[in-house]
């Protein structure tokens, strides 16, 4: 293949000074990581933005050329705060989200909930049903688009891919944490992405979407509610077969009575006695008067108990045990693998958890430096969330969208709407869950809205007219450029017959090549 | 002239059937017994759907949400035996099948896995495979009865494909809850599927265009008339009527999912939560028998559930996660009106574990033995769908 025809002919001159530079760049970049790991094979630079991120750009090639492979992971792992383009920090600012605390908006939503249904049947109540319906899903919306816009263009894309990863690992449902998932993301998980499992652990317990969510509000002394102890050993720590048994499950659950949510203005009327041990920080309370004081056995040994010292006494024991190191370190390796993690790299990642504590950023190091972690480089097959983001890049290369509503539409279109999992255990991550027929089909047409400039991902609100200049250059772009060399016979020869630089797009977007990372 | 709900349905009953591009798209063959499995997710409240109302333990263990004993109120539960009482929300949609003998009660059903995950629970179910064995995650057992079957003819109406259809046997999956109008040409789509001719995605993909062609001709009608012609059904209802008559024209296995059963706090017992879903429920599998005419005598649905909830309630009006679950048999030539399969008289002492209901007739012996009646199966055959299960043949046909 001639490596310099650029299909219909577009563009020529800028497409090789692009090529031009790719190479040379590839020329800086690869041999520094060959050098430093004898037996790694080679690591291609697109391939690995392509894996660490949400999808390779310009911005993010040039920076890789620059550092070589392993300082850019080491730049990932420990990321300086990002600095998003302005009319994204714009859009941001502009939400409801950023102007006001949830401990102030949720309080005020659910009023009108209970407003709304405390009304008997009236056309009111349909009035005031919709008007609350409105507000909530205003504010779902500005959460989803959030998470869009940062993952779509922060520099820091490891940290955005492990904020989506554990948003996954400790899934929460909208539609019953509702508004309380608002700052979810960017409170309890983002800023702890890279760090310590353990904070993570506390950080999501500490949240009123998770109280709501596992029901753990409910959990009061004498009257347990099991929900949360029980998916907390199953699913965010231990794992099923972790070694934890019914008996755990209940005495972890009176460990958690007394932890949960006050959406008053109002502390609750306690005995003087009680009083120190009350905590309230925004939405969360831990309520020593719902709190069962008798002691407990978990996973074998006694806790003392003593309100909310214990409850930190047991999450520290479930995060520094060894089935959870091997849990959470088999999850994050099958996050970025194709396919199963052999037992040995789960073992090297697990005893660097344990080690250091449950540092992520240490453990992902051990992961990114394996030799099945280069070798699986772009055969991984994108989830909905990565087809989706990662056509976005692609598409416009840093130029900010400014309406997510199309992507968090298709999303919901593949069955992945962004915590529209009902159950606890979060989306899958094997590739046969999102590569069912209905599934491949959906992706087309979405390539097709992308491909076509017809998606409406420029539409603002008040805004009608932009869509015009919509259609993506994609045989443009340096990432193609990149890209070429590994297209298959087929995909070739479906490019050539496009008729229309938008087709082109189409079936770019839509080739098997696109779908791997 | 307006047409009304019923009439709008014969009209596309009366459509001719399109020849679909895809060889999976033809009609049933060999034989026109067709199955649906409706998997309840979360983990339904069994003993708020068949209400024990002998056990006066059941009352004391659920101060709010048990259901009020047979008599004359329309609050009160159906009487379907001596032991059992249905919830009484299923009057008009359900309890008018159950009398025409078409509706069973399967209770203390389940499978042996007492984790009490929901994920790992419905895995093993959606695996079908004995407990203890190594796990194989590359098929469910209604792919291997396709497999069984001739390998042709299933389908999952849900997003993603579920476990239980996955497999060697290729399975078309579309969700029917929204149709929409495609993006792509004809001719946009032969190229698409051109570049996986041969790749690893190739079924998937040309599956995947048969079937948008396939439900976009079946429901072209449907999509025209809903603008001017408002369709009364909803939700679940209008899905389960799809669902009908896709699976009367053109399959022989389906599979659906409905969630929302996992009901830790104020389930409700009268006119609360869990009540509107087994509403729901009710009014769409009506439909669907409805929908199914005259081939409602050779279908069977069966509703199943990962597993029932605990026998008291919960300090939140609500249940945790139990064991054995009710499962339901439905079907024009089902052998209803009964509660079917081993029992035990429901009092605290014949709890497992003193929490929930003990599972006495294991879901793989239960099918199995269904399976057999309704399309034949050899016992080599059935080893194939459930291997190393017995099964029991609980004459549901």
């Amino acid at each position: 293949m001639n490596p310099i025809s650029v299909p219909q002919g577009r563009a020529m001159g800028r497409a090789l000074v692009l090529v031009a530079a790719a190479a040379g760049l590839w020329l800086l970049a690869a041999p520094a990581g060959a050098a430093e790991r004898g037996d790694r094979p080679q690591i291609d630079p697109v391939r690995l933005l392509d894996r660490l991120g949400w999808g390779a750009t310009s911005s993010d090639m040039r920076q890789i050329a620059q550092l070589g492979v392993d300082r850019y992971i080491e730049a990932q792992l420990h990321p300086k705060p990002a600095t998003l383009p302005g009319p994204v920090e714009r859009q941001l600012a502009a939400m409801t989200l950023s102007q006001r605390p949830l401990a102030e908006l949720v309080p005020e939503l659910e009023r009108q909930r209970k407003t709304v249904q405390a009304m008997t049947m009236s056309a009111d109540k349909d009035v005031a049903t919709a008007a609350y319906q409105k507000a909530a899903t205003a504010i779902y919306r500005e959460f989803a688009s959030r998470m869009l816009l940062r993952s779509l263009y922060s520099p820091n894309q490891l940290q955005e891919q492990m904020a989506w990863f554990w948003a996954n690992h400790f899934s929460v449902f909208q539609g019953k944490s509702g508004v309380m998932l608002g700052d979810y993301v960017d409170a309890a998980i983002r800023p702890r992405a890279l760090g310590r499992f353990r904070d993570l652990l506390g950080a999501t317990l500490r949240h009123p979407a998770m109280l709501r969510y596992l029901d753990n509000e409910q959990n009061v002394a004498g009257r347990i509610n099991e929900n949360y102890a029980r998916e907390l050993l199953e699913l965010h720590t231990l794992g099923v077969d972790g070694g934890y048994s019914q008996q755990d499950v209940q005495e972890l659950a009176r460990v958690l009575t007394g932890v949960g949510i006050n959406l008053t203005a109002d502390a609750p009327k306690l005995k003087p006695e009680l009083q120190s041990q009350y905590l309230r920080d925004g939405l969360f309370e831990f309520n020593p008067a719902r709190h069962d004081y008798g002691d407990k056995v978990l996973l074998g040994q006694p806790l003392r108990g003593r309100g909310l010292a214990e409850v930190d006494e047991a999450l520290d024991r479930l995060a520094r045990h060894p089935a959870t190191a091997r849990f959470v370190c088999r999850k994050m390796a099958r996050y970025f693998l194709a396919g199963d993690p052999s037992p040995a790299l789960v073992e090297q990642m697990a005893a660097t958890f344990l080690r250091s504590d449950g540092q992520v950023a240490d453990t992902l190091r051990v992961l990114f430096r394996s030799s099945e972690f280069a070798r699986s480089l772009g055969k991984q097959f994108k989830d909905p969330v990565h087809y989706v983001i990662s056509a976005v890049r692609l598409a416009y290369d840093g130029r900010p969208i400014l309406n997510t509503d199309p992507m968090i539409q298709w999303l919901i279109r593949m069955g992945q709407p962004l915590h529209g999992r009902q159950t606890p255990d979060g989306y899958p991550l094997y590739e046969s869950a999102w590569t069912s027929p209905g599934q491949m089909t959906t992706r087309f047409e979405i390539a097709s809205a992308i491909g076509n400039g017809r998606a409406g991902l420029f539409r603002g609100e008040a805004d009608q007219g932009a869509e015009a200049s919509a259609v993506p250059q994609l045989s443009d772009s340096l990432y193609f450029e990149r890209m070429r060399g590994h297209l298959g016979e087929a995909t070739r020869k479906a490019l050539e017959q496009a008729g229309s630089p938008q087709e082109w797009n189409v079936f770019l977007l839509s080739s098997p090549e696109f779908m791997d990372r | 002239m307006p047409t009304n709900r019923r009439q709008f349905i014969r009209s596309l009953a009366a459509l001719p059937l399109l020849a679909g591009p895809v060889r999976l798209l033809a009609a049933p063959a060999g034989g026109s017994a067709r199955f649906v499995l409706v998997f309840l997710r979360g983990g339904y409240d069994a003993a708020s759907l068949l209400i024990p109302y002998h056990s006066s333990d059941y009352y004391e263990a659920r101060p709010t949400l048990a259901l009020a004993r047979p008599g004359s109120d329309l609050q009160a539960a159906l009487p379907v035996d001596g032991d059992w009482a249905l919830n009484p929300v299923l009057r008009e949609s359900l309890y008018p099948l159950f009398q025409r003998r078409q509706l069973a009660f399967v209770p203390f059903a389940g499978t042996d896995d007492l984790s009490r995950s929901h994920f790992e629970t419905q895995q093993s179910i959606e695996l079908g495979l004995a407990a203890g064995g190594a796990r194989d995650y590359r098929s469910g057992f209604l792919n291997r009865l396709a497999g069984v079957l001739g390998g042709q003819g299933a389908i999952a109406f849900t997003d993603q494909l579920p476990l239980v259809m996955s497999g060697p046997a290729a399975v078309p999956n579309v969700a029917l809850r929204q149709v929409a109008k495609p993006g792509l040409s004809v001719r946009q789509s032969q190229i698409i599927a051109g570049m996986y001719r041969g790749s690893r995605l190739a079924g998937q993909v040309s599956e995947g265009f048969g079937m948008r062609d396939e439900v976009l001709k079946a429901f072209a009608e449907e999509m025209e008339s809903s603008s001017r012609n408002a369709v009364s059904a909803r939700g679940f209802e209008l899905e389960a009527r799809r669902i009908g008559k896709l699976m009367r024209e053109r399959y022989r296995l389906g599979f659906v999912d409905v969630g929302g059963w996992d009901t830790h706090v104020s389930q409700g017992g009268n006119g609360g939560y869990l009540a509107s879903r087994f509403d729901e429920l009710g009014r769409g599998l009506a439909a669907f028998a409805d929908e199914m005419g005259k081939a409602w005598d050779d279908t069977v649905v069966v509703v199943v559930s990962e597993f029932g909830r605990t026998f008291r309630e919960n300090g939140s009006r609500g249940t945790d996660h139990g064991h054995g679950t009710v499962f339901w048999v439905l079907g024009g030539s089902v052998a209803g009106g009964r509660v079917a399969g081993e029992q035990v008289e429901v009092r605290r002492s014949t709890l497992l574990q003193d929490r929930d209901f003990p599972v006495l007739n294991d879901y793989r012996q239960v099918l199995g033995g269904l399976f057999q009646r309704q399309f034949g199966l050899s016992a080599e055959q059935l080893t194939k769908v459930f291997p190393g299960a017995r099964s029991v043949d609980l004459e549901l046909l």
